[in-house]
C-alpha cells in the first residue's frame, strides 16, 4: 500500500465571501460553512471563529481537533462514519497543513480541555502552533449524552470536509510517501531488519471515552491489524473524551507521531511490519482477552520488536504492563509510551498497576503537573468549564485577575501518549 | 559574598572520638576542619559559621540540639547550610538529616553528602540535595571537592540534576520539555534494545506498600459496616465541588435516612461513562444493598457516613492520605469493618 | 469491590471481590431484572469477605 500525502502549506486564515486558498492564505465563508454544519441532525447552532498562533485567545472545553484533508480521485470523507465505508489508506490525500478544525462544547458536566494560542499555556500544547478554526456547537435540548457526543463529533468530522473541499485545486508545497509491503510479503531489502510491529491502545469505554476505527466502535471489537496508512487516512477517529492531555483527537491519529517515526527508520534500521490496535475495556476479563489476543497477533506476525501506546491512566495502565509482558515472555523486545500521576508535588508513584517486564518505558510528562496561565484577551467557548475539567477545579479560575491555574490533565495533547508532544519526566 | 553555615560532628569539628559523642552544640564563627577545606574551594562565598555537635548529643537530645541550630541559622541567616559529609555513620547521618530538615523548614537551602545506604539518606532526601560519596571518611578530599562543586551550583541558581551532579534523586519527577518529541524517543529506545546497546528507561516501575490484613470480623451479624467509593459519587449539584479527576480530597455524607443513593446522588467522575451511575448510583456504590443486609439481620447496622472520592488521575500520595485519614475516622468510631468499592 | 482486580492486587488490597465492569461495579444495565440478583450476590460475598480470616491478599470470586 503507498499512500502520497501532498502538504498545502497555510500561512494565514481570512474569513471571505468564497471558500478558496490563494497563495497560502485559506479563505473561509463561514456563512456558507455554518449553512452547512446546521443541517446535521440536532443542531441547534454554531459559531466560527478563528484563533491564529499568538493570539492571546483560549479555547476552552475543547472536544476534538481534525486535520481538513482531500483524497485526489477517492471518494471524500470519513469511511464508516460521515460517509459509506470504503477502503483508505492508498492513492493521494492533500492536507491543508497548519490548519486544525478545533471543537467546542458542552455536553456533561465534565468535559474536556483548552488549548492557549499564546504566551505560558501555548508551550504545553500542539494545537497552540496550528491555525486553528474553532467551532463552537450547540444541540437541540432534550438530546440524551450519547446522541449529544455523536451529534459534535459529526459537525467536527464534516467541518474539516468542508474546509478540505478548498484543497482541490490548492497548490502543494511538499510531499511525503509512505509505503510498506505488508507483513507477508518478503522483499529483499528489508531481509535482515528487525521486524517491528506498533500496537496502539486506545479507550473504548463508552460515553466521552470512545474511538471508532472505520466507524466500528472500538469497545465492541477483538484487536484489529491495520495497515499504518489506513489510520494516517482517516480510518481512526476519535470519540471525545474526558482527560485532554493524553486523549489521542482525530488530527493526531491522522498524523499518528509513532507511525511516523516508524516510518523514517522502515527500511534502514528496521521493518515496519504493521500495527494493531488494541481496545482497553472496562472488565477484567475484557483486558486479559485483548492482551492474549494482541500478544497472539505480534506472534504470528513474527515480530521481533514492539511499541506499545497507552490511551488514557489509571485502569488502561493495567492493559499496557500486561501486554508488555506477554510480548516480552515471548521475546518480542517492547518499549512501552505513557504518562503518569505523579501528584502535583511529582513525588507520587507514576503508574496503578506495575509489571517488572515494563522494563523500557517512555513517559510523556505528570498529568498532575501544574501550569499557571495568565487571562486571555479572547476566550473561545466557555471559561467557566474549566472548574468541570479533569485537571481543573472551582477556583482554578481566577475571577480577580483572569488566569487559571490547573493541570495538565486539562491542556489538549500535552501529555500525548503517542508521543506527539516533547514532553519527558526526570527524577530530581 | 554569600554565607554557608557548616554543620559537623564531634570528630570532624576536631572536638574528639567517640568519647566526646555528648559534646553539646556549639557554634564557631569561623570554619573549622573539614568546612575550611570546603570554603576554599567556592568562588563566590565563604564559611562564615561552623555548627559543631556530638552525634550522641543530637540523637539523644534532639529537641535541645534543634533550639541551639535554629536560634543559630535564624541569626546567621546562610544562604547555604553544609551537613556532614557523613559518609557510612549511621548517627552522623541522622544527625545531619535532622540539621537539614530544620534548614528546610527555614527556607535555607541545604546539601549534605552521604553514603547512599547511610540511614540518614531516606530521612534526609526530602528536605536536602544528598551528594553520594564513598562509604569511609578516608575518601574525604573527593567529597569535599564534590560537594564543593555542587554548592557553587546551588548558589549561582544552576540547573542541577542528579546524573550530571552526583547527588542522590530526591525523588521528585519533574516534567520538563525533552528536544525530541516521545514518539522519537520511542522509537530510538527500541532501536537501542534490538541492537543490544545500553538504554534507560524514563520511567522504573513503582513499588508498592504490602498491608498485613485486617482480622476477620467475628459476628457480622452484630457488625458497623461502613460504605467508601472512589468513584465520585457525590450528592446531585457536587455541593462541596469533588474535583472529576486528580482528587485532591475525599467528603462525607451522613446517609442515615437513605435506603439508597438513587434519586439524590449522581456522579462527577472524569474516569468513566456516567451514564448508569447517574441512573442508579447505588451500582457504584451500593447502599440500597447494605440497607437491605441490616434490615434482614446480616449485619448489624450500616455507618451513618458515606466517603467518597475520585479515583481517577489521583496521585497515590494523595490517595494514601486519603486512606489514613478515612481509616482513622472509622476506627474511631469503631466500625467493624468497611466496603471500599473502585471504578 | 473492584473491576481490575489486577490493580488491587498491585496495590497491596486484601479482601478482593472482583465486580461487573468499570461504569457499573455492582450493577449491569445490559440483565435487565435480573440485575438484582448479581447485585445481591457481590454485596454479600463483599460482607462475607470481612468476615473471613486471611493471612495474604485473597480475591473471593462468586461461584455464581
Amino acid at each position: 500500500m503507498k499512500l502520497e500525502v501532498q502538504n498545502s502549506l497555510i500561512k494565514d486564515i481570512k474569513f471571505s465571501q468564497t471558500t478558496q486558498i490563494i497563495d497560502h492564505v485559506f479563505f473561509l465563508n463561514k456563512d456558507e460553512m455554518i449553512a452547512e454544519l446546521k443541517k446535521i441532525q440536532f443542531v441547534r447552532d454554531v459559531k466560527i471563529d478563528v484563533a491564529k498562533p499568538g493570539d492571546k485567545t483560549r479555547i476552552i472545553p475543547v472536544k476534538d481537533c481534525i486535520e481538513p484533508r482531500y483524497r485526489v480521485d477517492r471518494p471524500q470523507g470519513f469511511p464508516g462514519v460521515t460517509t459509506d465505508s470504503f477502503q483508505v489508506g492508498e492513492g493521494v490525500t492533500k492536507v491543508m497543513k497548519n490548519v486544525a478544525v478545533v471543537t467546542v462544547g458542552d455536553i456533561v458536566g465534565f468535559q474536556e480541555g483548552l488549548i492557549d494560542m499564546w504566551g505560558e499555556g501555548a508551550k504545553w500544547t500542539p494545537f497552540s502552533k496550528t491555525l486553528n478554526v474553532v467551532v463552537d456547537i450547540s444541540v437541540e435540548p432534550g438530546l440524551d449524552p450519547h446522541e449529544h457526543e455523536h451529534c459534535t463529533c459529526l459537525v467536527g468530522l464534516k467541518a474539516s470536509e468542508y474546509l478540505a473541499l478548498a484543497l482541490k485545486d490548492a497548490e502543494v508545497d511538499e510531499c511525503e510517501t509512505f509505503e510498506l509491503p505488508g507483513p507477508g510479503i518478503e522483499q529483499e531489502d528489508l531481509k535482515g531488519l528487525p521486524r517491528v510491529i506498533y500496537v496502539q491502545m486506545m479507550i473504548a469505554q463508552g460515553l466521552l471515552h470512545d474511538v471508532y476505527i472505520y466507524g466500528s466502535d472500538a469497545k465492541k471489537i477483538l484487536p484489529v491489524l491495520l495497515h499504518p496508512n489506513e489510520e494516517l487516512d482517516g480510518a481512526v477517529i476519535s470519540g471525545n473524551c474526558v482527560a485532554a492531555c493524553d486523549k489521542i483527537t482525530t488530527y493526531q491519529h491522522q498524523n499518528n507521531s509513532v507511525v511516523k517515526e516508524l516510518y523514517k527508520e522502515h527500511g534502514k534500521s528496521l521493518n515496519f511490519i504493521g500495527q494493531i490496535l488494541v481496545p482497553e475495556l472496562t472488565t477484567m476479563d475484557g483486558k486479559f482477552k485483548m492482551c492474549d489476543y494482541v500478544v497472539k497477533l505480534c506472534r504470528m506476525l513474527g515480530a521481533e520488536g514492539a511499541v506499545v501506546s497507552e490511551e488514557g491512566y489509571g485502569n488502561p495502565d493495567s492493559d499496557l504492563v500486561m501486554i508488555a509482558k506477554g510480548l516480552e515472555d515471548n521475546k518480542i523486545q517492547t518499549v512501552l509510551i505513557t504518562d503518569e500521576c505523579t501528584g502535583w508535588l511529582g513525588d507520587s508513584q507514576p503508574l496503578t498497576d506495575t509489571k517488572e517486564e515494563a522494563k523500557a518505558v517512555i513517559s510523556t510528562g505528570n498529568v498532575s503537573h501544574l501550569v499557571h496561565l495568565e487571562q486571555a484577551d479572547t476566550v473561545l467557548g466557555n471559561i467557566a468549564a474549566i472548574s468541570n475539567i479533569a485537571g481543573g477545579w472551582e477556583g482554578s479560575y481566577s475571577s480577580t485577575d483572569g488566569s487559571i491555574t490547573c493541570e495538565l490533565n486539562a491542556v489538549i495533547g500535552s501529555t500525548s501518549e503517542i508521543g506527539y508532544h516533547n514532553l519527558t519526566v526526570r527524577l530530581h | 559574598m554569600k554565607k554557608v553555615v557548616f554543620y559537623l560532628n564531634q570528630f570532624f569539628g576536631q572536638i574528639g572520638g567517640e568519647d566526646k559523642a555528648d559534646y553539646p552544640p556549639h557554634l564557631e564563627a569561623k570554619a573549622v576542619g573539614a568546612a575550611a577545606a570546603f570554603s576554599k574551594q567556592l568562588k563566590s562565598a565563604e564559611v562564615t559559621h561552623t555548627l559543631i555537635c556530638g552525634d550522641n548529643y543530637y540523637n539523644e537530645n534532639k529537641d535541645a540540639a534543634n533550639d541551639f541550630i535554629r536560634s543559630a541559622l535564624e541569626e546567621i541567616r546562610p544562604d547555604l547550610l553544609i551537613a556532614g559529609p557523613a559518609f557510612n555513620a549511621g548517627r552522623y547521618g541522622m544527625a545531619c538529616a535532622g540539621v537539614t530538615e530544620l534548614a528546610h523548614k527555614l527556607s535555607i537551602p541545604a546539601i549534605s553528602g552521604m553514603y547512599e545506604e547511610n540511614p540518614g539518606v531516606e530521612m534526609a532526601r526530602k528536605y536536602c540535595l544528598i551528594v553520594a560519596t564513598a562509604d569511609s571518611s578516608s575518601h574525604m578530599r573527593e567529597a569535599l571537592k564534590d560537594l564543593a562543586a555542587l554548592a557553587q551550583k546551588v548558589l549561582d541558581g544552576e540547573d542541577i540534576s542528579p546524573e550530571r551532579d552526583g547527588y542522590l534523586a530526591q525523588g521528585y519527577r519533574r516534567t520538563e520539555f525533552s528536544d525530541k518529541i516521545g514518539a522519537e524517543r520511542a522509537v530510538d529506545m527500541l532501536l537501542a534494545r534490538l541492537q543490544n546497546k545500553p538504554f534507560v528507561t524514563e520511567l522504573p516501575m513503582p513499588k508498592f506498600d504490602a498491608v498485613e490484613p485486617a482480622p476477620a470480623i467475628s459476628d457480622l451479624s452484630t457488625a458497623t459496616i461502613a460504605l467508601i467509593t472512589t468513584g465520585g459519587i457525590v450528592p446531585l449539584g457536587n455541593p462541596d465541588k469533588l474535583q472529576s479527576a486528580s482528587a485532591q480530597k475525599w467528603l462525607k455524607y451522613d446517609v442515615d435516612k437513605l435506603d439508597q443513593l438513587q434519586g439524590t446522588y449522581c456522579t462527577i467522575h472524569g474516569g468513566y461513562d456516567p451514564v448508569y451511575a447517574n441512573e442508579k448510583p447505588d451500582r457504584v456504590a451500593p447502599l440500597d444493598l447494605l440497607r437491605h443486609l441490616e434490615k434482614t439481620g446480616v449485619i448489624g447496622k450500616v455507618y451513618p457516613y458515606f466517603y467518597t472520592t475520585t479515583g481517577t488521575g489521583t496521585a497515590v500520595a494523595n490517595s494514601v492520605t486519603f486512606g489514613q485519614e478515612i481509616g482513622q475516622e472509622l476506627k474511631n468510631a469503631e466500625v467493624s469493618g468497611a466496603i471500599l468499592t473502585s471504578t | 469491590m473492584a473491576t481490575i482486580t489486577t490493580i488491587s492486587e498491585a496495590v497491596g488490597a486484601n479482601r478482593i471481590v472482583p465486580t461487573v465492569a468499570i461504569p457499573y461495579p455492582v450493577g449491569n444495565p445490559d440483565l435487565g431484572e435480573r440485575e438484582e440478583a448479581i447485585r445481591e450476590d457481590l454485596v454479600k460475598l463483599a460482607v462475607d469477605a470481612l468476615g473471613t480470616a486471611i493471612s495474604k491478599p485473597t480475591i473471593f470470586k462468586s461461584l455464581k
